[in-house]
Parts: C-alpha cells; sequence; structure tokens
C-alpha cells in the first residue's frame, strides 16, 4: 500500500462534461456495434431484456461476441470464463498504466470510474498522460458515452433488428482500430518507443500464431513493457 | 460443468462474465497498490501502455484483409503527415470501404 499517496486529483466536473461530448462522436460507430450485438444476440435465442442487460453489466464487446460463440443449449462455464478473462485481461494492464494517476484519487472513486474503463477513452488518457496531461475525466465522461452508447446499440439491435446489415462493408469495422493507431501516433516516439514497439509488435505475433487464443494483447504489451524497464528514459526528457 | 441457457441461466452467465470483466478492470489498479512505483516501474508501465495499442494492432494489420490493412496504412500516414486524428481516422475508414467495394 501507498500511505504517502495523497488525494491530490479531484474529477473536474466540467471537464467530465467535455470529455463526454468529446467521445460522442466515435460512440456513434459504437451504437452500429451494439445494434450488431443485439441482433446476433437475439438470432441466438437470448431474449433481449437479457441481451440489453448482458451490454449494460458485462459492457466488453469482444467478449460479448465471444460469448455467442459458445452459445447453445448450455454454456460451458470454464471456456465461457476463461475466454472472457483472456480477451478482457488487457483492461489489467490499462488499469495498471493509469495507476500514477488514480493513487491519488480516493479509492471509491478510484474504483468507480473503472466501472467504464474501455479501449478508447484509456487511449485517450494515456497518451494525454504520455503528453504531461492529466485527464481522468476522460475514463468517466468518454466512458459514459460509450456505456451509453453500447446500451442504446443493443436495444437498437433487440428490438429492431441490425441497423446496419454489414458495417465491414462501409469499413465500420475499422474505426476502433484507426482510432487506436492514431492515438498510439499521436503519443510520444523515440528510439526507446520504437524499440519497445518492434517488440510488442513481434511478441503479439509469436503470441498470435503459437500461444492459446486471446493472450497477444496481454504478452505483446508485456514484452514491451519489459523495454521500459530496462531502458529508463533520460530524466531530462521526463514530463 | 455448464449452465442451462434457460432465462435464470443466462442471468447466471451475465453475472459469471460481468464479475470477470469487473475483475479485469479494477485489477490492475488494485495489484499495483502492492507495488511500490520506482522510475523503473514507471517507465515499465508507460512503455506498456503504449504497447497494449501496438499488439492490439499488429495482428489486426498483418492478419486482416487489403481493406483492414489499407485502412491502418492510411491512418498512419495521415497522423504523421497532419498529426489530426479524426481525419486520419474518417480517411482509414474510408479507405477500408473503399478496398471492399472495389475488390
Amino acid at each position: 500500500m501507498n500511505p504517502s499517496a495523497e488525494t491530490t486529483y479531484r474529477l473536474q466536473p466540467a471537464q467530465v462534461r467535455s470529455e463526454f461530448l468529446r467521445l460522442l462522436p466515435i460512440s456513434l460507430f459504437v451504437v452500429a456495434f451494439g445494434a450488431a450485438f443485439g441482433l446476433a444476440a437475439v438470432q441466438k435465442g437470448i431474449v433481449p431484456l437479457e441481451a440489453t442487460l448482458m451490454s449494460v453489466l458485462v459492457f466488453a464487446g469482444a467478449s460479448q461476441f465471444a460469448a455467442l460463440e459458445l452459445w447453445g443449449d448450455q454454456v460451458a462455464l470454464l471456456p465461457l470464463m476463461a475466454i472472457t478473462f483472456a480477451i478482457n485481461s488487457r483492461h489489467i494492464l490499462m488499469g495498471a498504466s493509469l495507476y500514477p494517476m488514480l493513487r491519488q484519487m480516493r479509492t471509491p472513486q478510484r474504483y468507480g470510474i473503472l466501472l467504464v474503463l474501455s479501449d478508447a477513452n484509456w487511449a485517450i488518457a494515456a497518451q494525454d498522460y504520455q503528453n504531461g496531461r492529466r485527464n481522468l475525466e476522460v475514463i468517466l465522461g468518454g466512458g459514459a458515452a460509450l456505456w451509453v452508447a453500447w446500451l442504446i446499440g443493443t436495444l437498437l439491435g433487440v428490438y429492431f433488428g441490425g441497423l446496419l446489415q454489414d458495417p465491414k462493408s462501409l469499413g465500420l469495422d475499422m474505426v476502433l482500430g484507426c482510432f487506436l493507431l492514431a492515438m498510439a501516433l499521436g503519443g510520444r516516439k523515440n528510439p526507446r518507443v520504437l524499440v519497445a514497439w518492434a517488440v510488442a509488435a513481434g511478441a503479439a505475433m509469436a503470441a498470435y500464431w503459437w500461444l492459446p487464443p486471446h493472450t497477444h494483447v496481454v504478452v505483446g504489451a508485456l514484452a514491451g513493457g519489459v523495454v521500459g524497464f530496462f531502458w529508463l528514459e533520460r530524466t531530462s526528457d521526463e514530463h | 460443468m455448464s449452465i442451462e441457457t434457460t432465462e435464470l441461466g443466462v442471468l447466471a452467465i451475465i453475472a459469471v462474465m460481468a464479475l470477470v470483466t469487473l475483475a479485469t478492470r479494477w485489477g490492475g489498479p488494485f495489484l499495483m497498490s502492492y507495488v511500490r512505483i520506482n522510475p523503473r516501474i514507471e517507465s515499465f508501465i508507460n512503455t506498456m501502455a503504449s504497447s497494449v495499442l501496438i499488439a492490439i494492432l499488429t495482428p489486426m494489420a498483418i492478419t486482416g484483409d487489403l481493406g483492414a490493412r489499407l485502412a491502418l496504412g492510411t491512418t498512419a500516414a495521415m497522423m504523421l503527415i497532419l498529426h489530426k486524428p479524426l481525419p486520419a481516422i474518417a480517411a482509414g475508414v474510408a479507405a477500408a470501404a473503399g478496398a471492399r467495394y472495389f475488390f
């Protein structure tokens, strides 16, 4: 524990609201994928209210689609838990990366905003931190926008069928990928980061091909982190 | 062990998934609260943070279709030229749609 850590981080309500608005554009695409999930769920025989409840409580798209792959008259418990954990284990690393900021926050608030931790709002917070800006408001405000969008999308999908029968033909499956790439390239780049990225990319591909499914994100990220562990930045470049 | 996909069973499945996912959302900061932060640990988690993105994107680019590759390539090029995320993302998505329409 860190008794010395002070609670110096207080969320600014105005900035939480502006981060909510900032993530509304990308949330539109989340609505489309929520609709695709809702449609796929009712096609598997899940009743609309339960499909919606899953989106509300789980709020992790890739693992929800993966659960549908396991669907039948029965769902095997251990594979369900293993796949959900493997796909969402990236959250562990994402949350850990925010810890230098999160530790300055009161514990209930810290774990409260993590309820809506997701790829897009985390990527912004991480990029801002790299650029020397503390922005946990985007985790809460942006996360709320993404969560509402995922809920609305699922509702549209379960009650009205998919809005878009084929989001892939419009390139919408690439929105999140392009967004994350833009965030990665918008951060600081130096030889140390580029070497870490090369190691991360190689390790992710090796895991993708030779390790159990869904392990590549964690393996690649940890491999990149090891580069940082051994290759410290000179303190003069620290923010 | 299996759960029947009756209405009650589905609620149990949702509860299991929600708890496992919550554990991943809370797990990182919880574990970190037992770690003494020093410059080396801080360097590890900072490098790991941007590596998460690379580890998500690399298999997407290498195993994806032409549309996926063009989307990521276009976004990367636009980001390096313009340094503006929104146009870069829009161009990438348009490139994927175009590639899938024409090929």
